[in-house]
């Protein structure tokens, strides 16, 4: 193997590029994914019969197909409905919609844990039930699910690799388009390995350093920080933002 | 005892409440005038915590009226939260905010509800705190603090929304006995700064002390409403008398 190929794959553009779309496809389908989520626990939680039905289809059949299904299917047949998506959203669709059929577990985990004895606190001082909902629920229940969604997010960064079926240019594709015009297969596929496990570990250290933010006692103590916080040398005042 | 002003506050006619075949109030009429604090005492089960919930609306009531400064507030549907902000309620479980300090838990409703400033709200917070004995604990996250300690910040919390009456719902039965005291001499300072209120509690000496009325509770109905002196004289029928006996020995 070649290291030096394999730093000039890491530097070349179209690496970057492939590395940026992973990134942008992975932030794009958990953001949209938590979304999902929160309405599907949400309609789970209005206890209506036609919120159940909706949410046990919806649960059933992203559950129950393959995210690689799923994908193929947006790309391929929405079309003849007339649907005509980009390749990209044709992604971030699947993906987000899948991801949102795990993440409303873990949201309504979060809700759960918050007692209703608190709502009711929050609508004795006057709250409508959108405001109990974010000044209460929400900001306590997001320190429970922040860890559960943290590796949701990591899961999501391995699952992205998946869209390069339906020739999205993420980074698995590019190395793959590479490495098969000269078949130096290691070597990109190290690069683009490379490029995996610093996003991971980057999101782990995000992860960890959000927590403690969340920690709403960490914003007044000056704690010592953890080597993570120092590698990526985030003050306080600033993780909190 | 403060003079007590005859225009009711708070008027409830006739309520009936019932959870699934269980009916828990059987038509309760209770009149609360301004600057007025009535104890509403009675057996587990007989109801007290939910008449006061049907009084800030938290419990949708079957039957009967409820007015509020002498408007009708029982048929409200979508305005609750409006009626309820002129409404402090005090849980048994204290119920801050756990993601909040102390201060914090003062401060969000004025500043989420009233649309004040941060500036004013935390000046008002800190008012409080001190009417509530605890100046220094503005810092303090709710599992800092004693249960006595978290039952003020939460009268505080209450009262930073200038509610023209507090509703109290056993406010030291899960208080250590050596904390009772401090909360109920909170209540009785603002009773007798003429804060209207409501009180369902077991502690009688407090019933004695700071109740211009008390309301005696059994099975749903309101079954005494004397005026303090004559309910602790014993005039009062059997019921309430069995009641008291039970508690007091
Ligand atoms: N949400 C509810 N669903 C069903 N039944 C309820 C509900 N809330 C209260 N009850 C029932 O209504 C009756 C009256 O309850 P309530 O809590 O008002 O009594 P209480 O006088 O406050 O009693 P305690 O002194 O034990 O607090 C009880 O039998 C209780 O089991
Ligand atoms: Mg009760």
């Amino acid at each position: 193997m070649s290291l030096e190929l394999v730093l000039e794959y890491m530097v070349s553009p179209a690496f970057v590029e492939g590395a940026l779309m992973t990134l942008l496809l992975t932030l794009c389908s958990i953001v949209c994914g938590v979304a999902v989520g929160l309405v599907i626990a949400l309609l789970q939680d209005t206890k209506t019969k036609i919120g159940q039905a909706l949410t046990t289809l919806y649960l059933w059949l992203f559950r129950g197909t393959p995210v690689l299904f799923q994908i193929i299917f947006i790309y391929n047949v929405l079309p003849s409905f007339g649907i005509r998506l980009s390749a990209f959203v044709s992604g971030v669709l699947a993906l987000s919609l899948n991801e949102g059929a795990y993440m409303a577990e873990i949201v309504r985990s979060g809700l759960q844990a918050v007692k209703t004895g608190q709502r009711v606190a929050g609508l004795a001082l006057g709250m409508t039930r959108g405001q109990v909902l974010r000044f209460i629920v929400i900001p306590q229940a997001a320190r429970i699910v922040l860890p559960p969604m943290g590796n949701q997010l990591i899961g999501m960064l391995k699952l992205s690799a998946l869209v390069s079926v339906i020739a999205v240019q993420d980074l698995l594709l590019v190395a793959n388009q590479i490495a098969s015009a000269n078949f130096r297969y290691f070597e990109a596929l190290t690069a683009a390995g490379i490029y995996y496990l610093a996003m991971t570990t980057v999101f782990m250290m995000l992860q960890m350093a959000l927590e403690r933010a969340l920690d709403p006692k960490a914003r007044r103590k000056t704690r010592k920080w953890t080597l993570t916080q120092r590698l990526l040398s985030v003050s306080n005042e600033v993780a909190t933002r | 005892m403060q003079d007590i002003n005859d225009k009711p506050l708070l008027v409830l006619e006739g309520i009936e409440k019932s959870f699934g075949a269980l009916k828990v109030l059987k038509g309760c009429s209770l009149s609360v005038s301004a600057s007025e604090t009535v104890v509403v005492i009675g057996p587990s089960g007989s109801g007290k915590s939910t008449l006061l919930r049907c009084m800030n609306l938290l419990e949708p009531i079957d039957n009967g009226v409820i007015l509020f400064e002498d408007r009708e507030i029982s048929g409200e549907r979508n305005d609750k939260h409006v009626v309820r902000k002129q409404i402090g309620m005090v849980f048994q479980g204290f119920e801050l905010f756990q993601h909040l300090s102390a201060v914090e838990n003062i401060m969000l409703a004025p500043v989420k509800v009233l649309g004040m400033s941060r500036a004013d709200a935390h000046d008002i917070a800190v008012g409080l705190l001190r009417k509530v004995h605890i100046p220094d604990k503005a810092g303090a996250f709710p599992d800092e603090l004693s249960g006595g300690q978290q039952q003020r910040v939460a009268i505080a919390r209450a009262l930073a929304m200038k509610p023209k009456v507090m509703l109290y719902d056993e406010p030291t039965s899960a208080l250590d006995p050596e904390m009772i005291r401090e909360v109920l001499d909170v209540m009785a300072e603002l009773s007798a700064e003429g804060m209207t209120s409501v009180v369902v509690t077991h502690e009688i000496g407090f019933a004695r002390s700071a109740a211009n009325r008390i309301v005696f509770m059994d099975g749903g109905e309101i079954v005494e409403n004397k005026f303090t002196e004559e309910f602790f004289s014993g005039a009062v029928g059997g019921r309430a008398r069995r009641f008291l006996d039970q508690i007091l020995h």
